[in-house]
Formats: structure tokens, C-alpha cells, sequence
């Protein structure tokens, strides 16, 4: 009986450390959101966190791109081919990355390169005591560290699943034409075709926009909320690549639902 | 607690900068503060002193209100800090200024930048200015041939320095130092004490250091604070701590293996646990 009431017990705690922290992080992207002012007064914060957010995380992004548009193609062909259709190559490799893999895999890479690189630099600069230095000299850690890489986050993550697609297209049109040898015009005039601007484009950036948002304010919000320790570090890296990845395939099939459930 | 306070009754409200009244702070279930009373006259070195984990660190956290005590009052030049909304309390850290114990410098800026940056984000000084402010303070320190190193590039007593020069750049009417000799070379030892009692002397600052080296800080210290358990256990001036007849202060002072503070944690009978089964 004694065991089963702990066991219950425990369960609540951990409930109620939960909603806890969940009620802690709404209250920092208040904050964050209060701060944002310091963008456009300090641009240069911003851009130094964009360039180390968002430029350094390019390579791996591209060659991440190149790869899914080439695998992509290659084995659309080969289902393609069977029914005899295998000019809609460039629509498929293009829906493909537009709708789905290019925010979604953007925003997992991006969880994993930059995302734990903020929840680390944050959480030891708690270690090292430079955000408490920074609230004794009267300077607002949130609009001097948090707001510019959170908006830094936001901006980068739909303009890496730009280039993660148009990367993704450009392996696909590599396989696809030039080594598997589907007519080049109709790869480009396919895609032209069924891919729409609102409805595909304009969608797939709604998605990387709500990605990016939810990837870098988990990052940051770990990195601050992590115990000031190696193993406090350790563990806020790790809960947010593992909560990121959650939160995007979780949200994915949510706003898939509602943008394209009905179609 | 014994209490050899013979200059503390003769401070008069006005020339105490600081003032913890009753104030009692748990973490939890555990209690760090019990209801302490600490006065800090102005102008002069106080040291704080006790074992590890008794709560000194968190005392000047109170002073600074990066924590909320659960009850008491806690004075800063009049002002009562717990009940300080945000804008306030920063106008008060402006005037505040503390050293970490690790120097917490920015590791992305150089020692240049760091010394600057409390000046570039409180005042609107002309970029000259602001540097020949950063050398004057780099070369109260001793370290204004350093002023293009980075944080990375410093020996750990160096960084202290660094952090004591940009401590000292808005001018603050108060410095705290949180355990200032830890991990440091008897040289280096040497040079933060000289600093900490010549800048509080010729800055007319008013000094708080948080330590546990009773030798060092008995040299420079006006005053000294003992807590243990969370609650003061003795205070005044280093000499009347040394006559002091507490076994305990002498056990602290000495640094004694056993006596009221025991050495072994609460056991049972050791026989009795060799021989149990």
C-alpha cells in the first residue's frame, strides 16, 4: 500500500514539476518578448548572434539538403517509373521538401547544431557566473544575452529551410536528370507547375517560422533555467535536442493537419 | 552567540551602509540564514567568515537582491532591498559592485571590453573617455599592459583583477568579494589584499568580503563576522576575535580538526558498527 501511494505520489510530483516548468517557460519568453526592443537598438547584437546561429550552421545545412534532394530523387524514380510517370520527378522532389523535409529537418538539425550550442554557451555562462556578474552591474541578462539569440534563432530557421529546399531541388535535378536522364524541362516545368505559392511555399515558410520559434525558445530557456553545473549543463543540452525533436515532429503533424488535413 | 561588538554599538544608523535585520532565508527545507543580524559600516573593510555551505555567499546575495530573503529586512543605504521593484534595484547595483570568485569576465569580450562594458551601458561617456577611464582602472590593478589579452589568455589572479578593475569603473560606493583568495598563489594572495584595502581606502569605498582565510582577512578586515549554522556566532574587530574565550571562534580561528565542530559526521557506536553483522 505504502509503495503504491509513493508511486502515486511521485507521478504528482513530477505533474507538478512539469506544469511548473512549462509555467516558468512562458513566463521567460514574456520576458524575452519584453526585451525586444535591444534589437533594434544594439543591431549589431543581433547580428553577431545570427551569423553565429545562423551562418555557421549553412554547411551542414546544405550538405543536408544535397543529400535528402538526391535520395529523394532517386527513389521517387524508382516508384515513378512503374507507372510510366516519371516527369512529375521534379513536383514530388519539390512537395516533398517544401511541405515537409525542409522545415522539419531544418529544424532538427538546426535543434542539434545551434540550438544545444545556445543551451551550452548560456548555461555556462551561469557556470562561470557571467550572467549573475551581468544582473549585479544592473544590466538586463535578457536584453543583452537571451532576446537577440532568440530573435536571431527565429529570423535564421526559415532562411536555412530556404536553402535547405532549394539545396534539396538542386540534388534532386542532379539524380534525377543528369544521372538518371528525366527530360530536364519537364523536371523545372512540373515543378513550376504544381507547386503552389500560397499553399505550398508560403505554408512550408509557416511551418519553419513556428519551428524556429519553438527549437530556439527551448534552447534558450534550457540554457538559462540549467543548474549552474557541468552535469546541469550537460543535461540542458541534452533535453533540448531531445525536446526540440519532439516539439517539431509533434507540431509538424498538427499544423500538417490544419494546413493540409482538408485538401 | 558571543558578541564583542565594542565599536558596533558606538555606528550610529547614518554610517551603516548596510544593515541585515533578523533576516532568515530557506532553500527548500533547509535553512541557510536563521534570523542573522549584520551591520556593515561605511567605509570600512567587514569580512564575513565560516565553514563552507554556512551561508556567507548568501548573504551578500541578499545585499545585492538577486535572492528574496523569507523574512527580515535587509538595508542598503536606507533602502529596504527585498521590497525594491526591478528599476530600483538596478539604480542601487549601479552604486554596487562585487567580485566573483571565479572573476565571471566576459569570455567573448577582451579585458579592454570588459572593464568598459558596465561604462558603455550606463553612461553615454565619448569613446575617449571611456578609454582613458579603462586604463586609469587597468592601472590601479596593475594590468594596464594586459588590456588586449582575453579572459582565456589570464591566469586566475589575473581575472581577479580584471573583474576588480571593471568592479571599479562606475566608481561604486561599495564592493563585495566573494571568496577573493580561493585557489590563489601566495603572491597573488599578496597583491588582492593590498588592492582590496588600498582601493577601499583611497576610493573611500566600503568593502564586504565573503572568505574562509581567517589569516589573510584578519590583516585587512575593520571588522569581522563569524556565522555558523545560520545564525552570527561571534563579532568585531580581528584582535578581540582572537582573545576571544569561545571554543568554537578558536576552533574556527586556529582551524582546529575537532572540538564543538566535530570532526565525524553523526554515527553510531564505532565498535558497534565493526562488530554488527
Amino acid at each position: 500500500m505504502n509503495g503504491f501511494l509513493s508511486a502515486i505520489s511521485g507521478l504528482g510530483r513530477k505533474v507538478i514539476s512539469s506544469i511548473e516548468r512549462m509555467g516558468r517557460g512562458q513566463i521567460f519568453l514574456f520576458h524575452t518578448i519584453m526585451s525586444t526592443g535591444v534589437i533594434f537598438k544594439e543591431f549589431s547584437l543581433l547580428v553577431k548572434q545570427m551569423h553565429s546561429v545562423g551562418v555557421l550552421s549553412i554547411q551542414i545545412i546544405a550538405v543536408s539538403g544535397l543529400t535528402v534532394g538526391m535520395v529523394l530523387s532517386l527513389q521517387g524514380y524508382n516508384t515513378l517509373v512503374d507507372f510510366g510517370a516519371e516527369q512529375s520527378l521534379g513536383q514530388m522532389v519539390a512537395l516533398s521538401l517544401v511541405r515537409e523535409m525542409g522545415p522539419v529537418l531544418t529544424a532538427l538539425l538546426f535543434a542539434g547544431r545551434a540550438g544545444s550550442a545556445l543551451t551550452a554557451e548560456i548555461g555556462l555562462m551561469k557556470v562561470t557566473e557571467q550572467l549573475p556578474a551581468m544582473e549585479i552591474m544592473a544590466v538586463d541578462p535578457y536584453r543583452k544575452i537571451i532576446a537577440p539569440r532568440f530573435y536571431a534563432g527565429l529570423i535564421s530557421m526559415p532562411l536555412l529551410a530556404a536553402i535547405f529546399s532549394a539545396i534539396g531541388v538542386l540534388g534532386g535535378y542532379l539524380v534525377g536528370v543528369e544521372l538518371l536522364g528525366v527530360d530536364s524541362g519537364a523536371f523545372w516545368s512540373q515543378m513550376q507547375s504544381k507547386v503552389g505559392f500560397y499553399e505550398d511555399i508560403v505554408n512550408g515558410v509557416i511551418k519553419s517560422i513556428v519551428f524556429g520559434l519553438v527549437v530556439t525558445w527551448i534552447a534558450v530557456y534550457e540554457g538559462h533555467d540549467a543548474a549552474p553545473t557541468t552535469e546541469g549543463v550537460s543535461r540542458a543540452t541534452t533535453r533540448t535536442v531531445v525536446n526540440s525533436a519532439f516539439a517539431v515532429l509533434g507540431l509538424d503533424f498538427i499544423l500538417t493537419a490544419l494546413m493540409f488535413g482538408g485538401a | 552567540m558571543e558578541q564583542f561588538a565594542q565599536n558596533h554599538t558606538q555606528d550610529t544608523p547614518s554610517d551603516l551602509l548596510v544593515k541585515m535585520e533578523n533576516v532568515s532565508f530557506s532553500h527548500g527545507s533547509r535553512v541557510i540564514l536563521d534570523g542573522i543580524d549584520i551591520e556593515i559600516p561605511r567605509g570600512k573593510v567587514t569580512t564575513i567568515m565560516g565553514p563552507s555551505g554556512t551561508g556567507k555567499t548568501t548573504a551578500l546575495r541578499l545585499i545585492t537582491g538577486q535572492l528574496m530573503p523569507n523574512a527580515g529586512t535587509v538595508l542598503v543605504d536606507g533602502q529596504n532591498v527585498p521590497e525594491l521593484a526591478r528599476q530600483p534595484l538596478f539604480e542601487l547595483r549601479k552604486r554596487m559592485g562585487m567580485m566573483f570568485q571565479t572573476g565571471a569576465l566576459f569570455s567573448d569580450l577582451s579585458v579592454f571590453e570588459n572593464v568598459a562594458f558596465p561604462l558603455r551601458e550606463h553612461t553615454d561617456l565619448p569613446e575617449s573617455m571611456i578609454r582613458d577611464i579603462v586604463v586609469m582602472k587597468l592601472q590601479a590593478v596593475g594590468l594596464r599592459g594586459a588590456r588586449q589579452l582575453m579572459p582565456s589568455e589570464l591566469s586566475g589572479g589575473m581575472s581577479r583583477r580584471v573583474a576588480l578593475a571593471r568592479t571599479i569603473a562606475l566608481d561604486p560606493m561599495m564592493i563585495m568579494y566573494d571568496e577573493p583568495f580561493t585557489g590563489q598563489d601566495p603572491i597573488t594572495v599578496g597583491v588582492i589584499m593590498q588592492l582590496i584595502r588600498k582601493l577601499n581606502d583611497s576610493l573611500g569605498l566600503t568593502s564586504i568580503i565573503v572568505s574562509h582565510d581567517v589569516a589573510e582577512v584578519s590583516r585587512i578586515s575593520d571588522r569581522l563576522y563569524i556565522i555558523d549554522g545560520g545564525k552570527v556566532e561571534a563579532s568585531g574587530s580581528p584582535q578581540t576575535l582572537e582573545e576571544s574565550k569561545s571554543e568554537w571562534v578558536q576552533q574556527f580561528l586556529n582551524g582546529r580538526p575537532d572540538g564543538p565542530a566535530k570532526f565525524h559526521y553523526p554515527a553510531k557506536d564505532y565498535a558497534e558498527d565493526l562488530f554488527t553483522l
